[in-house]
């Protein structure tokens, strides 16, 4: 059993370890409820850009000189992945299960021998991947949206990402990141960058969306088809990136909110176990002192 | 033929707005254009400029734009906008200052950069801006 002293100690540690975990939860809490609702707000503007851009696509489809942003160099040899993880642990999976995710791409796409190299947007995801895949990081950029993530972070990914397309170092860019959907629940999402695709619709709700497509041939362009498209791609590249940040955080507040509870939780858990030990002991040392005060008067 | 259009203005940080309205001119790239109901579906990049909401027959709104691409659609129009501010809440110094801020790093960027091109774009938003806010003050005196 251990002593008095001892068991009292480890009570003041993880009441004070409580105290931070509580402190951080109110935190994330605070700062999800922002990070939720750019989030949400955010949504309409990536999906009409989808859409647009989906219109415009319509009418190269199998066309020829469609730019290489649209239709990729055609060829699917080498693939970059984007790793959007989050500067700071202490979220629970959050960071975890992008690695997971990115680490399980980067094998099925060994697998098919195809070259991989990865682009880490947040620290931690380039301190996990540094061990397994130290020579496939082909970048890294690091504390983004530290205050508050604006547009021109995006604008900085998006750029890199860009660049290292014209320097032809892939074909196919991938995009992973947590899509929030509540504080409990983030998603892992995988999206293709480049060349473009729409991304699986959610639900089964988007009938008005084909007819739309369906409809593409129909437009009237101006300017001319592709220029509008050369300045609507690099801006839906922004774009995409922008909402996967921003989803991103939202996601990272949230998953830090749920783990801090749940810690802050089992420290209570933890401390009513230790105030008992600790009553108990107590109670045994007062009655063995009165024993062996008793024992010793009866003995004279 | 229904006699509003669904109207949508979308910044990447919010939907501003979504509403029916009766008329939407918008800043073109290649010129200005109006979009009633029925407006034939429509593709266009847009200028920096002010787009102008018409309910009930007059102007109800004029909105500043940096720019963007409109969709016009049997659904509605959808105007996606890299920046957008009500022209009424325009702030006219600071304006002013972003104009003086990009024609500096325009003039201290080496011709045919890629910054130069940059700080191109941003002069001509905040002039766009400048002369939304002018026009409006016009607009008030002759009222």
């Amino acid at each position: 059993m251990p002593s008095l002293k001892a068991l009292k100690v480890r009570i003041n540690s993880v009441t004070s370890t409580q105290k931070i975990t509580s402190a951080m939860k109110m935190v994330a809490a605070a700062k999800l409820r922002r990070a939720q609702e750019a989030a949400e707000a955010a949504r309409p503007y990536a999906s009409r850009m989808d859409h647009l851009l989906e219109s415009l696509a319509g009418g190269f489809k199998g066309g020829e000189g469609a730019p290489p942003l649209l239709a990729g160099t055609g060829a699917e040899q080498n693939h970059l992945i984007v790793a959007c993880t989050a500067d700071r642990g202490l979220c629970g999976g959050f960071n975890g299960s992008i690695i997971r995710e990115v680490r399980k791409m980067a094998r099925e796409l060994g697998e098919e021998g195809k070259a991989v190299i990865i682009l880490c947007v947040g620290r931690k995801g380039r301190d996990a991947l540094k061990r397994d895949f130290s020579d496939a990081i082909s970048g890294e950029i690091l504390g983004l949206g530290r205050q508050s993530l604006s547009y021109s972070d995006a604008v900085e990914v998006s750029d890199k990402i860009i660049g290292m397309f014209e320097a032809g170092d892939f074909d196919v860019c991938t995009l992973v990141f947590n899509r929030f959907k509540s504080a409990m629940t983030q998603i892992v999402t995988r999206r293709q960058l480049i060349p473009f695709a729409m991304p699986a619709s959610e639900d089964g709700t988007d009938d008005k969306k084909t007819q739309t497509t369906q409809l593409s041939g129909a437009f009237i362009f101006e300017p001319e088809e592709g220029e509008i498209l050369e300045q609507l791609l690099p801006r839906n590249i922004e774009t995409q990136v922008f909402q996967a940040l921003i989803e991103n955080n939202a996601s990272e507040q949230g998953a830090r909110m749920t783990a801090m509870d749940s810690a802050t939780r089992n420290a209570g858990d933890m401390l009513d176990d230790l105030t008992l030990t600790y009553n108990r002991t107590r109670q045994a040392t007062i009655t063995k002192e009165l024993i062996e005060i008793i024992s010793g008067a009866e003995a004279l | 033929m229904a006699d509003v259009v669904e109207f949508e203005l979308i910044t990447p940080a919010k939907l501003l707005l979504a509403e029916p309205v009766e008329m939407v001119v918008i800043p073109g790239s290649e010129g200005d254009f109006g979009v009633l109901p029925g407006h034939a579906p429509l593709i266009s990049a847009v200028r920096p400029g002010t787009v102008d909401i018409y309910r009930g027959g007059k102007v109800g709104g004029r909105i500043f734009v940096a720019g963007g691409f409109a969709e016009v659609s049997p659904d509605g129009c959808v105007l996606l906008a890299e920046e957008a501010v009500a022209v009424a809440d325009i702030d006219r110094p600071r304006t002013e200052q972003r104009l003086d801020a990009a024609r500096q790093s325009l003039d201290g960027a080496e011709a045919g950069s890629e910054e130069a091109k940059t700080a191109e774009r941003r002069l001509k938003v905040a002039e766009a801006m400048l002369a939304a806010v002018e026009g409006a003050a016009k607009g008030r005196e002759i009222r």
